[in-house]
C-alpha cells in the first residue's frame, strides 16, 4: 500500500480522478496477456500530460515506489503485470495524434494512441505505418515502442525500431529528454531513441513519439502453398530470397497447425499436408504481378503439392483464413495457451521446427508452430492447463529447450514479445553474462534507485522458470 | 440492511461463485485484450479496463479465487455490462462472456436484498407478467386504453408524463399504436402460403411482440405468406425468458423454454422463425440454459437448432420485388442477432434489394445501441451516452430510415430520434415492417401499370 504521504503527493499532482486504488481497480490492472502471472499494484495512476508524469515520476523515486507504465496490458512477457507493486500508470489521457506531417511524411503521437488508430490516420493520407502487431487492434503506440514489437510485415519492412525517428521521456529521475526528430539523419551523440526502443518501461516512459511514414503500397496479392514436407516449405523460402525477391508477407503454419485449424475453421486445408505457406507480395501493380508469378514458379519448382493465387481481394482474404484463425484454432484447444517466439535466421526454420516437435514429443506436451517464416520469426504454441502443475514443469522444461536449441542456430530467445519476466532467466544464454553486465550497468546510470518496472529483463537469482537443474 | 446480514449476504455469494461459476471457462480467457475494442462499456469509459470484458472476467475470477470481495463496486461493474457479447465474435478463445455473466447475475440476484418496492417491481414484471400471455394482454389493453382513451392527450398536455422522469417520459412517446384487445384476441394459428410451398415454418410469436409490436408479427406473417412459406403458429408458447435469463432469474427462464420446447415439437416444419434479435438468442441457447436437465437437454438442442431469424428465411427462399420512395437506409445490427446468431449479411441484403433506395452502412453499426433489454432503465446514463453517439453515426450517413430488427433497439432509436428533435425526417422501423411496406409498394406500383 502506498503511505499516506505518497497518496496524498500523488493526488495533488493529477487529481483525486486520476490516482486509483479501489479493490476493482487494483485487480483489473494486477495482470496482462501473460499466462498464469498477476501481481496487485498499490494504484492506478493516470497522468493528463508530461508534466504529470515527471511529477510523479520525481515523487516514486524519491519515496523508491516502483513504476510500471502500461498500454493495454497486451505483451507476452509479463512485461506489464507489477510484480514488485507500486503504481501502474495508464495514459488514456495521453492518446491524441498531434501531427501528421505531409511534407517530412512523419506522424507525431501521444502515448496512448491505438496502434491501428495510427495507422488508419496515415492510410486516409495515403501513407503506411508497416508494424502491424496480432494485438494492434488495441496495443498502443508506446507499447509498441517500449517492446519493439513485431508483425506479419516483418521481412520487408522491418519492426518498430525501424519507424521510430524521434522521441520524448520522462527519465527515472523526472527529467524529460528529447532525443532525435524528423531527421532521416542525426548523429548528436548516443541513439537514445534505440535505446529506448524495446527497453520494456525500466528506463523511463515515453510521452510523445515521432514516427516515420512510408508512401502505401499501391497494390496487393496473396497466395497460398501447400507442402508434403515442413522441409520443402523451408527450400522455397530460401529460393525465394535468393532469387532476390523480398514478399511483404511470408508466414508458414506446421502439420499439427494445419489439423488443428482444419479441424476448428472446416476451411478444406487437407490434414496430410506437411507445412502451409502464406505469401503475399505489395507495390507498383506490374512489380507485384512479375513477384507472384516467380514466386509460383518457385513454389511448383520446390516441390509445392498445391499453389493458389489470389484473383480478387475476397479471393486473397479466404486464402489468409488459415493464417489468420490459426492462434483462435489453438487457443480453444486447451484452457491456457502459451505461446513463444523464439526466432532463427530464416535459413533455419526448417531444422528449427523439426527440433521443436521432437522436443515436445519427449517432452509429452502439445506444440503446435507456425510464424513468420519470411524473418525466422516462430511462434511455438503450447496448448495446456496451468493448473496441472506437474504438465507445466513439462512445458516449461520444454520451451527451455527450445530457447537452447534456437541460439545453437544461431538464433534468439524473444524474436518480438520481449524478455520482461518470462525470459529473463534466459537472457544471459543470448547476449552472455557480460551483455546482461553492459546492460545492467545502463539500467543502474539512467535509474539507480531500480523504480522503473523492477524484476524486468534482469533475472533475480532465484530463477523462477528454470525447472531443469542445469 | 444490518452489517451482520450484509456480511452473511457476502459470505453466501463467495460460497456460491466457488460452486457455481463455470471456471473452466473462467480460465479460457487468455487476457489477449482483443475484446477490448468491441466493448461499448471499454470504449465510453475511455479505456477503462474494469468496464471491458477482459476486466469483468478478471473481477469473477478473483471473487471465485478469493483475491476480491464481492463490493458494492463489483455488482455495479457488472451491471454497467450491457450483455451485448460484441466480445465473443472478438474472442480467440471462443470463451462464451455471456455465459458467465448470466452466471453471475443469477448468483447476485438470488442473494438480492431489493427494498419492497423493487422487490414488488421485479416479482411483477418477471414472475407474474412476462410468463403469462394473457396478462400481457391484460397490459397491452391498459396501454391500449392509455393511448385511445384521450388520456394520453391529457396526460401529455398537463405533463403529467413528466412525473415518471425525463426519460420515461420520452420512452412514452416513442412506444408503437397499441393494437385493440378485440385484435389481440384474433391472433392466426396457421397461415397459408400464397403460391406452390417453399417451406414449411414454425413461427415464435414472442410475448411482447405479439402484443406490444403486433404490426410487426403481422408483416413478418404477410412476409412469409408472399415468400411462399407455410406457417403455423403454435399457441401454447410463451415468452423466450430472454429478460429473466439477463437479469438473473434463470429458474423462471428455464421453465418458459421448457414449455416452448414442448409447444414446438407438434407439427411439422423445417425451422422455427424469430424476428426479435433478443429472443432468438435465447431461443439458439436452451441447449445451454437446460445443460444440466438430462431429460430436456436433447430436446432442447433439437430446438435450438431450428431457429432462424427472419431475414435469413425470407432471403433464403426469396421476397417478390420490392420498391420504396427514394431515401437513405441504414441499418442498426441487434447485438443478439450479430454476436450470438451471427446474422448480419442477410438484413443487409435484403434492404439492398429495395429498388428506390439507398443503402448506407453507418460506421460501428455493429455495436450496441444501448437499449440492451431493461439496461436503458437501469444504467440510464450510460444509455443515453452511447445512444447520442449512435445518433451521430447515424447523422453521418444521413438516414432517413433506420432500420433495427429487435424491438428493444427499435424502441432505442426511435428515442433517439426524439432526442435529436428530428421525428420529421427520421424513422426507426422494424426491418420486417419496412419490407412489407417495400413489397406493398411495388405491388400497387404494378397494378398501377
Amino acid at each position: 500500500m502506498l503511505t499516506k504521504e505518497v497518496r496524498g503527493k500523488l493526488v495533488d499532482i493529477v487529481g483525486g480522478e486520476n490516482v486509483k486504488d479501489s479493490q476493482q481497480d487494483l485487480i483489473v490492472y494486477s495482470y496482462d496477456s501473460t499466462p498464469d502471472y498477476q501481481a496487485i499494484p498499490d494504484a492506478v495512476i493516470k497522468p493528463r500530460n508530461k508534466q504529470d508524469v515527471s511529477e510523479i515520476v520525481k515523487v516514486c523515486n524519491s519515496h523508491g515506489v516502483p513504476i510500471v507504465p502500461r498500454g493495454s496490458g497486451t505483451n507476452l512477457c509479463a512485461g506489464t503485470t507489477p510484480l514488485e507493486g507500486g503504481i501502474v500508470m495508464i495514459f488514456n489521457h495521453m492518446s491524441e495524434i498531434l501531427e501528421i506531417d505531409d511534407e517530412n511524411l512523419t506522424i507525431t503521437v501521444q502515448p496512448g494512441v491505438i496502434t491501428l488508430d495510427l495507422i488508419e490516420a496515415a492510410e486516409a493520407k495515403g501513407l503506411f505505418y508497416p508494424p502491424d502487431p496480432g494485438s494492434m487492434k488495441i496495443s498502443t503506440i508506446a507499447g509498441n515502442i517500449l517492446e519493439c514489437s513485431g508483425g506479419l510485415r516483418g521481412l520487408k519492412y522491418g519492426v518498430t525500431r525501424d519507424y521510430v525517428i524521434g522521441l520524448e521521456f520522462v527519465m527515472p529521475n523526472g527529467d524529460i529528454v528529447k532525443t532525435g526528430g524528423k531527421l532521416a539523419k542525426d548523429v548528436a551523440g548516443y541513439d537514445l531513441t534505440r535505446l529506448m526502443v524495446g527497453s520494456e518501461g525500466t528506463l523511463g516512459i515515453i510521452t510523445e513519439a515521432t514516427l516515420k511514414l512510408i508512401p502505401i503500397p499501391e497494390t496487393k496479392k496473396t497466395m497460398l502453398a501447400l507442402y508434403d514436407s515442413l522441409e520443402a516449405a523451408g527450400n522455397t523460402v530460401s529460393k525465394i530470397i535468393a532469387n532476390r525477391i523480398i514478399p511483404a508477407t511470408l508466414e508458414f503454419l506446421d502439420q499439427p497447425t494445419i489439423q488443428v485449424v482444419e479441424d476448428f475453421a472446416k476451411i478444406g486445408l487437407p490434414t496430410e499436408a506437411g507445412a502451409v505457406l502464406l505469401i503475399e507480395q505489395d507495390g507498383p501493380a506490374e512489380v507485384v504481378e512479375r513477384d507472384i508469378e516467380k514466386i509460383a514458379e518457385i513454389c511448383r519448382e520446390t516441390n509445392a503439392i498445391s499453389v493458389q493465387i489470389a484473383s480478387t481481394p475476397e479471393e486473397g482474404a479466404a486464402l489468409t483464413a488459415a493464417r489468420r484463425t490459426a492462434l483462435s484454432a489453438l487457443a480453444r484447444m486447451k484452457p491456457t495457451t502459451i505461446l513463444e517466439d523464439a526466432t532463427v535466421p530464416r535459413s533455419k526454420i526448417a531444422e528449427m521446427v523439426r527440433a521443436i516437435e521432437k522436443i515436445a514429443k519427449e517432452n509429452d506436451v502439445q506444440i503446435c508452430t507456425f510464424g513468420h517464416a519470411g524473418d525466422g520469426n516462430l511462434h511455438p504454441t503450447c496448448m495446456t492447463d496451468a493448473r496441472d502443475k506437474e504438465e507445466m514443469k513439462r512445458v516449461e522444461k520444454s520451451f527451455e529447450e527450445i530457447f537452447k536449441k534456437a541460439i545453437e542456430l544461431g538464433g534468439t530467445i524473444t524474436g518480438e514479445h520481449g524478455v520482461g519476466v518470462m525470459k529473463s532467466p534466459y537472457l544471459s544464454w543470448k547476449v552472455g553474462e557480460t551483455g546482461v553486465d553492459a546492460m545492467f550497468a545502463i539500467k543502474q546510470a539512467f535509474d539507480p534507485n531500480n523504480i522503473m518496472n523492477p524484476g524486468k529483463i534482469f533475472a533475480k537469482d532465484t530463477r523462477k522458470r528454470v525447472v531443469v537443474e542445469k | 440492511m444490518s452489517v451482520t446480514t450484509d456480511m452473511k449476504r457476502n459470505e453466501q455469494i463467495k460460497k456460491d461463485f466457488k460452486e457455481k461459476m463455470d471456471y473452466d471457462e473462467l480460465l479460457n480467457c487468455m487476457r489477449c485484450g482483443f475484446c477490448l475494442p468491441s466493448c461499448p462499456t471499454y470504449i465510453e469509459t475511455k479505456g477503462n479496463e474494469a468496464a471491458s470484458p477482459r476486466g469483468r472476467i478478471a473481477l469473477m475470477k478473483a471473487v471465485v479465487d478469493g483475491k476480491m470481495e464481492p463490493d458494492e463496486d463489483f455488482e455495479a461493474q457488472l451491471s454497467l455490462c450491457l450483455g451485448c457479447r460484441a466480445c465473443e465474435p472478438a474472442c480467440p478463445s471462443g470463451v462464451k462472456y455471456g455465459h458467465l455473466l448470466e452466471q453471475a447475475l443469477d448468483i447476485l440476484q438470488t442473494k438480492k436484498k431489493y427494498s419492497p418496492p423493487v422487490k414488488m417491481f421485479r416479482s411483477l414484471i418477471f414472475n407474474q407478467l412476462f410468463p403469462h400471455q394473457s396478462r400481457m394482454r391484460g397490459l397491452n389493453g391498459l396501454l391500449w386504453f392509455y393511448q385511445n382513451s384521450g388520456v394520453q392527450k391529457v396526460a401529455r398536455a398537463t405533463k403529467m408524463t413528466g412525473i415518471v422522469g425525463k426519460h420515461l417520459s420520452t420512452m412514452e412517446r416513442v412506444l408503437p399504436s397499441i393494437a385493440s384487445p378485440k385484435q389481440l384476441k384474433n391472433r392466426p394459428s396457421h397461415v397459408e402460403a400464397e403460391g406452390v410451398v417453399k417451406k414449411k415454418v414454425a413461427f415464435f410469436s414472442g410475448c411482447l411482440m405479439d402484443t406490444m409490436f403486433m404490426e410487426t408479427n403481422d408483416s413478418t406473417l404477410y412476409l412469409l405468406k408472399k415468400a411462399n412459406c407455410d406457417v403455423v403458429i403454435p399457441q401454447t408458447q410463451n415468452c423466450c425468458g430472454a429478460l429473466h435469463a439477463h437479469s438473473g432469474e434463470m429458474d423462471t427462464a428455464k421453465e418458459l423454454a421448457k414449455k416452448n420446447i414442448v409447444a414446438f415439437e407438434e407439427g411439422e416444419f423445417d425451422h422455427i422463425v424469430s424476428n426479435a434479435g433478443g429472443c432468438g438468442a435465447v431461443l439458439v441457447d436452451y441447449g445451454h440454459i437446460l445443460k444440466d436437465e438430462p431429460k430436456w437437454k436433447q430436446r432442447a438442442e433439437a430446438f435450438s437448432a431450428k431457429v432462424k431469424d427472419i431475414s435469413e428465411i425470407l432471403l433464403d427462399v426469396g421476397l417478390p420485388e420490392m420498391e420504396l420512395d427514394p431515401q437513405i437506409i441504414t441499418y442498426q445490427d441487434s447485438c443478439h442477432l450479430r454476436n450470438v446468431q451471427g446474422t448480419f449479411s442477410a438484413p443487409r441484403k435484403l434492404l439492398q434489394s429495395i429498388k428506390g433506395t439507398q443503402f448506407m452502412e453507418m460506421k460501428d453499426a455493429d455495436q450496441c445501441c444501448g437499449s440492451a433489454g431493461t439496461y436503458n432503465i437501469i444504467e440510464q446514463e450510460m444509455s443515453m451516452q452511447i445512444l447520442d453517439h449512435k445518433m451521430a453515426k447515424v447523422d453521418e450517413v444521413k438516414a432517413a430510415t433506420i432500420v433495427t430488427a429487435n424491438p428493444g433497439c427499435l424502441l432505442q432509436m426511435k428515442l433517439g430520434v426524439e432526442r435529436e428533435g428530428k421525428q420529421k425526417t427520421m424513422k426507426a422501423v422494424h426491418i420486417v415492417d419496412l419490407l412489407a411496406e417495400a413489397v406493398k409498394y411495388k405491388e400497387k406500383q404494378l397494378q398501377k401499370v
